[in-house]
């Protein structure tokens, strides 16, 4: 097998083109790493925490929806949710439809304004949804699993 | 096979062995079809999250992973046009743009018509969502070069390095899902270790995929076939052969 050229101006012709990915390759590489935070879609509780997140303008926040946080208002639409990445959390405050998928446990990104309290005012909110794909009677035994699990472990 | 090969690198073998092949990939991809479509609508079982409306996902994905298959025969066969200065590397490159920008659009709106109903959202400016919008501009970019230039062989010259240009952008889509936080999920078939899907629901999603495969390879020998008439219209093979068949 000879997959490499013999000829030499065509040796010279591939040199050339390899040489012209690496470049390219390199150099965005270099902007993307450069522009990480503006291609992230959101903010995590633990970076606002920080105070990385902008203060006066609009960003986005994601993470998870705490369990038994949710609390909605029986006369309107208003509810109130933390969202956390397991470690730190921030409380956020909506008005609105939630989507299908909106549930306690699950991934979200919501938009909107960070308050002096530090509670996250949402205009928009979005459902992530994960990467796996199953039955429902799957999803039924793996739930029944873990309780039999965390039952024996006595947790 | 490297014969084979070499063979395939002339137009008029390449007519000839496109005209025995079509037929049987157009066979092929028929019944594949027909068999994943069934499977995806009637066999595999609801999602426990998304319920009915994840069966999207055998357009959606195959869809979109053609879009990046696609792109790299593009890429490769510029390349190669570039370097050997192949006349069938041209054909094929120029066959494959429209065919993997179809595959891009579908992607881009079977994704939409998905995300209103999960995420809450047409579209999102996530890095998963804009690359592959990237992609296809590269799609449109290479088909408007391409037409812009008149002469077929500087055309062929400045496709080819848009082409190879833009093969940063597959790792990126890629990896995007990855590499930043987006609204997209990660990736759930994955080639090495086990895949976030119940096998139920794998299955027909591979078949969709033989599918799309197929069809790919059905329409690309087509377009090619068609071109190679319109290039090689001139040329004594073509000429004896379209008079032979009129006899």
């Amino acid at each position: 097998m000879r997959l490499l050229p013999k000829h030499p101006k065509r040796r010279k012709r591939l040199a050339l083109i390899a040489l012209m990915i690496t470049g390219i390759g390199s150099a965005v590489a270099l902007a993307t790493i450069a522009l990480k935070q503006n291609i992230n879609l959101f903010y995590g509780p633990t970076q606002i925490l920080a105070g990385d997140a902008p203060k006066n303008h609009a960003f986005r926040i994601g993470g998870l929806v705490k369990k038994g946080s949710v609390k909605r208002n029986k006369d309107n639409l208003d509810i109130y949710f933390e969202v956390t990445d397991t470690v730190n959390k921030v409380p956020v405050i909506y008005t609105g439809i939630l989507p299908d998928l909106f549930r306690e446990g699950q991934g979200v990104v919501a938009q909107g304004k960070l308050r002096a309290d530090g509670v996250f005012i949402a205009d928009t909110v979005l459902a992530k949804h994960d990467e796996n794909y199953m039955p429902p009677e799957a999803a039924q035994a793996i739930s029944d699993a873990k309780k039999l699990q965390s039952t024996m472990t006595g947790n | 096979m490297w014969s084979f090969f070499h063979r395939l690198a002339s137009p008029k073998h390449f007519y000839l062995f496109a005209n025995r092949i079509i037929p049987w990939l157009g066979w092929s991809t028929l019944i594949t079809f027909i068999i994943g479509t069934y499977l995806g609508l009637f066999v595999a079982p609801t999602d426990y999250q998304q319920g009915e409306s994840y069966r999207i996902i055998y357009i959606h994905v195959p869809a979109a992973w053609m879009s990046m298959f696609v792109y790299m025969i593009m890429a490769i066969a510029g390349g190669i046009g570039l370097i050997w200065k192949m006349k069938m590397a041209d054909i094929i490159a120029s066959s494959a743009a429209p065919l993997g920008a179809a595959f891009t659009i579908l992607a881009l709106i079977t994704g939409s018509l998905w995300g209103k109903p999960m995420w809450g959202t047409w579209w999102i400016w996530d890095a998963r969502l804009t690359s592959e919008l990237i992609l296809l501009f590269l799609y449109l970019g290479f088909i408007a070069l391409q037409s812009a230039i008149e002469d077929r062989r500087t055309a062929a010259n400045a496709c080819a390095i848009l082409a190879l240009v833009g093969v940063v952008n597959i790792p990126i889509i890629h990896y995007s899902v990855e590499w930043w936080n987006t609204l997209h999920q990660g990736p759930t078939v994955t080639r090495f270790g086990k895949s976030a899907m119940a096998t139920s629901m794998l299955i027909p999603l591979l078949t969709m995929f033989l599918a799309f495969k197929l069809y790919f390879g059905t329409t690309l020998l087509m377009r090619a076939r068609v071109e190679i008439l319109e290039r090689e219209r001139d040329t004594t093979w073509m000429k004896k052969m379209i008079m032979g068949s009129d006899k």
